[in-house]
């Protein structure tokens, strides 16, 4: 599915900075994305994007810039405000974050108690279904402490479905997991979006599931977005020769999709100041 | 590296360079900026602490007031359990090795001018007064300081505190207020425990040493008024609340990247600073009440 560049877009960054001390962490993004697509951000550690997730839940507010979110600007709300744009959100978070001194179905129950008037059978209902769409109606009554990293995971997925948002935010879905229970983690990614009809963003730096959950991809480098586009122009880019490809940048995106362990990336490491570094210790232990 | 005194060396001339301040300049600056900083941080956990008790006794009267807004039964329950329960043994134990302490040691001034029997009131006010609350306070800045503040401060590297912020769940009023409520509660349910644990031993031991139970009764009753129980419950519920309030923003303030480093920091600083609190605010107590004559 390319970009439905007709709909207006559920989530609009515009000119966003943020900077951490003197460090700045993100430097002028604009990204859009549209109602229904798989948006996969990906990009290098420590390039931003977990970041510029917190930024689009509102955990974070950017320097300079604006995040919408169904049109409204979340960077000037007050805390009430938020709240109520963040019941039309879930959030998988890269651990799970399980409240550890709940079970799964309480976990998952929590938030139909505190954000709906529903009474207890129909959560109990609501629970039922949304851990059997993940595939864990099963370990309902476990602790969190006796899920596998897998089932935490989906046990969080579940709960970021609880109220039927319609956006999903995804940190790193697929890390620390082994690559069936990660397929499986994609695919329900894939399920869940076509199923509740969902806005999804994901942040990843897994290539595999990028490429497998993508409608449009976006790579991050050092606080700067060096491409957007849908998965195949990604792909293209991906399998392209590269002395045909003209700018640098392109090159860049390159070698991070392919995960080459030579290219621009790691030239413009510095390497340089090496030999000097060097010299400095030896000149400091003579005089 | 030429020999092995040679970083020493350059150390001595850095040092002697006209350009660098001398040492007395520097021990200065250096506590100058201690001072400082040490000041700030102090300013802005007291303004932290402020702002975290005012959110919530807001939280709280809404969960009472306003019918919607409940506070989590189960949850303050729990805590309740958790803060209160396990620390019965510890403050028993404790009291009744107070209670036959102090008696122990009047005992042989009070004997020399005949007024041994005073040992009943002694132990009786500075029990209900000063020892049952305090002592109480102490050992919840243990049991239940510590395992606040490193509960809260696993669940904000967990991620925890941020899924619950931002699925429009309130940490103060989710994880905070039922804490500080338990906390008050229990600090203030031992206290009376330890009051009568303590009088109880003491009175076993001035048994011990030859008084009449009788008589030490007798004067327990007449040294204790209702002031005395009184002005040491306020206080339980002082130390209480600052035990909860300490443990749950320094737990709070745990940051994610921060590790179990951070979670280590915070639940050392929580005991240092909620002894430190509570034997100041105890200083505080006692010398405002004396001044002005309250609970006499």
């Amino acid at each position: 599915m390319a970009a439905e560049t007709k709909k207006k877009p559920v989530i609009e960054i515009r000119q966003m900075v943020k900077s951490f001390g003197s460090q700045r962490v993100l430097d002028g993004i604009n990204l859009q994305v549209y109602p229904g697509e798989i948006m996969v951000i990906i990009g290098g550690s420590g390039c931003g994007k977990s970041t510029l997730l917190r930024h689009l839940i509102g955990s974070l507010i950017p320097d300079e810039g604006s995040v919408k979110l169904f049109g409204q600007d979340i960077t000037t709300m007050s805390e009430n405000e938020l709240n109520e744009v963040r019941k039309r959100l879930g959030i998988l978070f890269q651990s799970g974050a399980l409240f550890n001194s709940l079970t799964v179905g309480e976990n998952v129950a929590l938030l139909l108690q505190e954000h709906t008037n529903l009474d207890e059978p129909t959560i109990d209902i609501m629970v039922k279904i949304k851990l059997e769409l993940v595939g864990l109606r099963r370990h309902s009554d476990k602790m969190p402490a006796q899920l596998s990293g897998g089932m935490k995971k989906r046990a969080g997925l579940a709960r970021a479905i609880a109220l039927d948002p319609q956006i999903l935010f995804y940190d790193e879905p697929s890390a620390g997991l082994d690559p069936v229970t990660s397929a499986q983690v994609d695919q329900l990614i894939i399920d869940l979006t076509r199923k509740l009809r969902v806005t999804s963003v994901v942040v990843t730096h897994e290539m595999d599931s990028a490429f497998t959950i993508a409608d449009r991809m976006c790579m991050l480098d050092r606080g700067r977005i060096l491409k957007i586009g849908s998965r195949q122009e990604f792909e293209a880019l991906r399998d392209s020769e590269p002395d045909k490809l003209q700018s640098q940048q392109d090159k860049l995106v390159r070698q991070f999709l392919r995960g080459d362990a030579h290219g621009p990336i790691t030239d413009r490491k510095l390497t340089r100041d090496y030999e000097d570094d060097l010299l400095m210790v030896s000149l400091k232990h003579q005089t | 590296m030429k020999d092995s005194d040679s970083p020493m060396e350059s150390l001595r001339t850095v040092s002697e360079k006209p350009t660098e301040p001398g040492v007395l300049a520097r021990a200065v600056g250096t506590l100058g900026q201690f001072t400082l900083s040490a000041g700030r941080s102090i300013f802005s956990m007291l303004g932290g602490m402020s702002l975290l008790l005012g959110k919530a006794t807001s939280y709280t009267t809404k969960g009472l007031l306003v019918p919607g807004q409940r506070i989590g039964r189960n949850a303050l329950i729990a805590q309740m359990v958790r803060v209160g329960v396990r620390a019965v043994p510890i403050v028993i134990l404790i009291q009744l090795a107070i209670g036959m302490i102090l008696p122990l040691q009047m005992f042989p001034k009070l004997d020399e001018f005949g007024q041994s029997e005073q040992i009943a009131t002694i132990n009786a006010i500075a029990g209900f007064r000063e020892l049952g609350p305090l002592m109480t306070a102490v050992v919840l800045c243990g049991f239940a300081g510590a395992s606040i503040a490193a509960e809260l401060g696993t669940m904000a590297t967990a991620e925890e505190i941020e899924a619950l912020q931002v699925s429009g769940l309130n940490p103060v009023r989710f994880l905070v207020v039922p804490r500080l409520l338990a906390t008050i509660i229990m600090t203030i349910m031992l206290t009376v425990i330890a009051d009568i644990v303590m009088v109880a031993s003491g009175m076993f031991t001035a048994v011990k040493l030859g008084i009449d139970p009788d008589i030490y009764f007798q004067l327990t009753t007449e040294a204790l008024d209702l002031s005395g129980f009184a002005t040491g419950l306020v206080k339980a519920a002082v130390f209480g609340l600052l035990i909860g309030l300490i443990a749950c923003f320094l737990g709070l303030s745990v940051k994610p990247w921060q590790g179990s480093a951070g979670v280590g920091q915070a639940t050392t600083k929580t005991v240092v600073y909620c002894i430190v609190a509570i034997i100041t605010a105890d200083a505080v107590f006692t010398l405002v009440f004396y001044s002005y004559g309250l609970f006499d």
